[in-house]
């Protein structure tokens, strides 16, 4: 059934290497002068001048090929060579190879870049987040509103001169900690008494107005609330009824909202909203210092924190490796990341799954059995990094500690109960034996069930195109029948000697998205499989470069990173960028986050249009999110 | 035949229905009495469902567990620096803490104006804290460690919620009980149970010996070997691996080995003073 598309290794790999050199020496041709090299220290790609980048942008998907716009993101440079703010855009091409980077630099007074949304869709909210976070508009953009934060927010945050209500210092450590540590709450300290500022002229009355028309006048794509305005009544015809959906609601895996304009039973367009779990993670990441971000990554997506981890570590190296003294990481730790990546997908999968059978109403019983397994992989991850779910384990040049000989839990409290076992044991037989058969038990109790199949066969159907052209990633794309992973167009550690497969799936529809997550996870054993004996080959090797432990203010050179991992829920990019400082460069000056929960998003709409209202629920389960990730 | 899937299903939900009770039959009335069917139960082959009944049991957490931190002390009962905190305020914790919930007051002596090698204050709001165990992991003096006692809610947060050192300090022995692998990998790395500013002076007292004549330098060793017996008494209660070395060719197996023999030692004990209760 599995359908297994072999992948193109070592010379091919090497030509695309090239032909992204050729893109932009063909782009250079073509627009001698629109498109300029990126010359500036540390930094890659081509410059586009920002009234032809329609043109250009679709040169590079038409003519180049790149179909695939990973991620679009902007910096600030205030105070930095040319004081603009920048786009930055990272398109693949699906068939793998590395990324074409084009960026477009707008004034900081009167930013605005044309929009690329009409050539690749999947641009839309991403550009909705750089005018919510960056203040630049996007002219051609179908819906250019505010997306995380709320209508009255006063201001850009992201901007390098907006500052928070908790301001203290540009960059942590802050001197107030010590030597002369006098301890006080911040909310106390807060100029705004609470944590809200917002502009002067801003009608605060609007905010107590609860009418279905206020609720819902603040959105705009698609969903259309003139018949509430008018209250009119078409005779036999069905009415069309605008009908809310969470935040609070229990299927939304979190405080996500969904409006919906419904003709009858069926969804004739959908917008979601969200934004309830802003914290302005990347903002926090700029004012942390590099290392301070490894626990943050934990917070995006909660259940897959070591792939964060992960994610972030690479990007970083990527940087630190232009520094004269840098070290790659040793091979075992490699191996343990490569581990605790795989066991991530798994503990992902199971949780997804479990999930996606409570959205359609088999409430906990799937979810259960699934959690029994990932209750246990859990194990592994808190005696290995100390915390089940918040592990920051990865550290840049390695891993945290080396995977501990026994998962003791050692008695502190008078009735603790406490267990001995073996580490490798535990995990040989956790992968050996129960995760495989966890796996099966799950595939035996659903896979052929009846009821499942006639919910979710020909149901949210994603057709290829529209998957590549909406930056969808992960099992959502590769149900579409799209083989892409960033394991193999990309690979990154160790997975180029591991032998797995590029799971795919035909139909696109939630029960090839299920089937997928069953397929991946037997891949993701049958890795861990190989992994076993390289952590007993390597047992005792060092886990981090030199055998020490890395320096708690790493200096990172200056310039620019994008590090992806392929995470369960997709392709989790860490765009960073680090300036210089008279100290030396310790912070990141800019720290972004591809997620892929907050991008899988941007194609909902599409997929639940002509849908039934109870169909909209499973859809949004099977595309998997957390709202800790698509919030941040 | 459509609705096979479905009783498929089902025979599986009755599978793990039957595998509980099965279970329970196996290990019957000492289910909860021995540990060794407890870690069976909670391992990778277990079947069935089987739930610690939390707050009555709890499952013991893992060495590396980490909540907020504590401060480590010298015990209380140590002959020369009963209480001395380990911390030399030297401020790395605060600067690596990440959402910089680490308020340190660096002592200074009176007399000469110059910082002395102490905190005066030290807090930490542990509703800040992110448990991230950065502090423990940088701190250069093994001075800092997450806690394992989870258990801390309170009604008022804005009361209870800044640790100060007096809340936060505890003595080097309850480390060492909770986390005796890693209270042992750190002492080896330290070369001694002491802080290492003792043992470094130790160290220097000793190059300092080699000079004096060889008589004076036997009296100062013998005195150096009673008070490590000393160490040996004072941490009688809890783990002591350092004897088990050079008794065994292989001193990791017979720590291990030994680690065991203590852990079901404490647990009879444990169980026979609840039983008296
Ligand atoms: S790092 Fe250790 S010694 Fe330094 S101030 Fe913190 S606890 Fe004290
Ligand atoms: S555990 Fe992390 S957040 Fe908590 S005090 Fe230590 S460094 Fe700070």
């Amino acid at each position: 059934m599995t359908e297994v598309v072999a992948e193109a290794k070592g010379p091919e790999r090497e030509e695309n290497l090239n032909t992204a050199e050729a893109g932009y020496q063909s782009l250079k041709e073509r627009f001698p002068d629109a498109v300029s090299d990126d010359a500036r220290e540390g930094y890659s790609g081509i410059l586009v001048d920002a009234t032809h980048l329609p043109e250009v942008a679709t040169a590079i998907r038409d003519e180049l090929g790149y179909d695939y716009l990973s991620s679009a993101t902007a910096v600030d440079h205030l105070g930095l060579e040319g004081e603009c703010l920048e786009m930055v855009y990272h398109a693949y091409r699906t068939s793998g190879g590395p990324a074409l980077v084009f960026k477009a630099q707008t004034d900081r007074s009167a930013a605005e870049i044309p929009s690329v949304t009409p050539v690749w869709p999947g641009a839309d909210f991403q550009e909705r987040e750089a005018w919510d976070l960056f203040g630049i508009q996007f002219p051609g953009h179908p819906n250019l509103k505010r997306i995380l934060l709320w209508e009255g927010f006063d201001g850009h945050p992201l901007r390098k001169d907006w500052r928070e209500p908790y301001y203290e210092e540009e960059h942590k450590p802050f001197d107030s900690r010590w030597p002369g540590g006098k301890v006080f709450r911040a909310e106390e300290t807060n100029l705004f008494g609470k944590n809200v500022q917002y502009p002067d002229d801003f009608d605060l009355g609007q905010l107590a107005d609860v009418s279905d028309e206020a609720l819902y006048s603040g959105l705009g794509l698609g969903v259309n609330v003139e018949p509430l305005a008018n209250g009119s009544s078409n005779g036999l015809q069905t009415d069309t009824i605008v009908v809310n959906m969470g935040p609070h609601h229990p299927s939304t895996h979190g405080v996500f909202r969904m409006v919906t304009e419904l003709r009858g039973e069926t969804i004739h367009s959908l917008e979601p909203v969200m934004g309830y779990l802003h914290r302005n993670h990347e903002k926090i990441g700029e004012r942390n210092a590099w290392l301070h971000n490894m626990p943050f990554t934990d917070r995006l997506d909660y259940i897959s924190s070591m792939g964060n981890n992960l994610g972030y570590a690479l990007a970083v190296e990527q940087l630190m490796s232009r520094g004269a003294r840098y070290k790659a990481p040793p091979y075992r730790a490699e191996v343990i990341r490569v581990l605790m990546a795989e066991l991530t997908r798994i503990v992902n999968h199971l949780w997804a799954v479990g999930f996606l059978l409570n959205d359609l109403g088999a409430f906990f019983t799937p979810m259960l059995y699934a959690n029994n397994t990932r209750e246990k992989i859990l194990d592994v991850f808190e005696a290995a990094a100390g915390s089940r779910l918040m592990c920051n384990y990865m550290r840049f040049g390695g891993v945290y500690k080396d995977i501990p000989e026994r998962l003791r839990s050692v008695a502190n409290l008078v009735n603790d109960k406490i267990r001995d076992l073996d580490f490798m044991q535990f995990l040989g037989e956790l992968v050996r034996d129960a995760i495989p058969r966890a796996i099966d038990e799950l595939d035996d109790l659903l896979t052929e069930n009846e009821i499942l199949r006639t919910r979710c066969e020909g149901v949210g159907i994603l057709p290829a195109e529209t998957a590549i052209a909406y930056s969808t990633a992960g099992p959502l794309l590769r149900a579409s029948g799209v083989a892409y992973d960033v394991r193999r167009a990309e690979p990154y550690s160790i997975y180029p000697d591991l032998d797995f497969a590029v799971c795919t799936r035909p139909n696109g529809d939630i029960y090839d998205r299920y089937l997928i997550r069953i397929d991946e996870m037997r891949e993701s054993v049958k890795i861990l499989k190989q992994i076993l004996p390289l952590l007993e080959q390597t047992a005792g090797q060092e886990i981090m470069p030199g055998g020490k432990p890395g320096a708690y203010m790493p200096r990172v050179p200056v310039g620019e990173a994008y590090g992806r991992v392929e995470n369960p829920k997709g392709e989790l990019g860490y765009y960073v960028v680090s300036a210089g400082d008279p100290k030396g460069p310790q912070n990141p000056w800019r720290y972004h986050i591809r997620a892929t929960s907050f991008i899988n998003l941007t194609v909902l709409g599409t997929l639940c249009q002509g849908h039934k209202v109870a169909d909209v629920v499973t859809i949004l389960g099977s595309i998997d999110i957390v709202l800790g990730e698509v919030d941040r | 035949m459509y609705g096979q899937g479905i009783l498929r299903g089902l025979r599986i939900t009755l599978m793990h229905f039957f595998r509980t009770y099965l279970d329970d039959l196996r290990y019957g009335l000492r289910k909860f009495s021995s540990n060794e069917n407890f870690a069976q139960r909670q391992g990778p082959q277990a079947r069935g469902v089987f739930t610690v009944q939390y707050p009555d049991e709890k499952l013991a957490v893992p060495e590396r567990f980490r909540f907020i931190p504590f401060l480590i002390v010298e015990d209380y009962d140590h002959p020369e620096r009963p209480g001395h905190d380990w911390c030399t305020s030297c401020g790395i914790c605060a600067k690596v803490c990440p959402p910089q919930c680490i308020w340190i007051v660096r002592e200074t002596d009176p007399q000469t104006g110059r910082p002395k090698p102490e905190p005066e204050a030290f807090f930490i709001d542990i509703d800040i804290c992110m448990n991230c165990g950065y502090c423990a992991e940088f701190c250069p003096f093994d001075a800092i460690k997450m806690d394992h006692d989870y258990e801390m809610a309170s009604y008022d947060r804005t009361s209870h919620h800044i640790f100060d050192k007096e809340k936060l300090s505890k003595e080097l022995r309850y480390w060492r009980t909770i986390a005796p692998t890693t209270a042992y990998e750190e002492m080896l790395a330290r070369g001694g149970w002491e802080h290492s500013d003792v043992i470094k002076e130790r160290k220097k007292e000793a190059r300092n010996a080699q000079k004096v004549p060889r008589a004076e330098r036997l009296a100062a060793q013998e005195e150096a070997g009673t008070a490590a017996a000393n160490g040996a008494d004072e941490a009688a209660a809890v783990a002591e691996p350092v004897a088990a070395e050079g008794t065994s060719e292989d001193p990791e197996q017979a720590r291990r080995e030994q680690k065991r023999a203590e852990m079901k030692a404490r647990l009879a004990a444990r169980r026979a003073a609840k039983k008296s209760n």
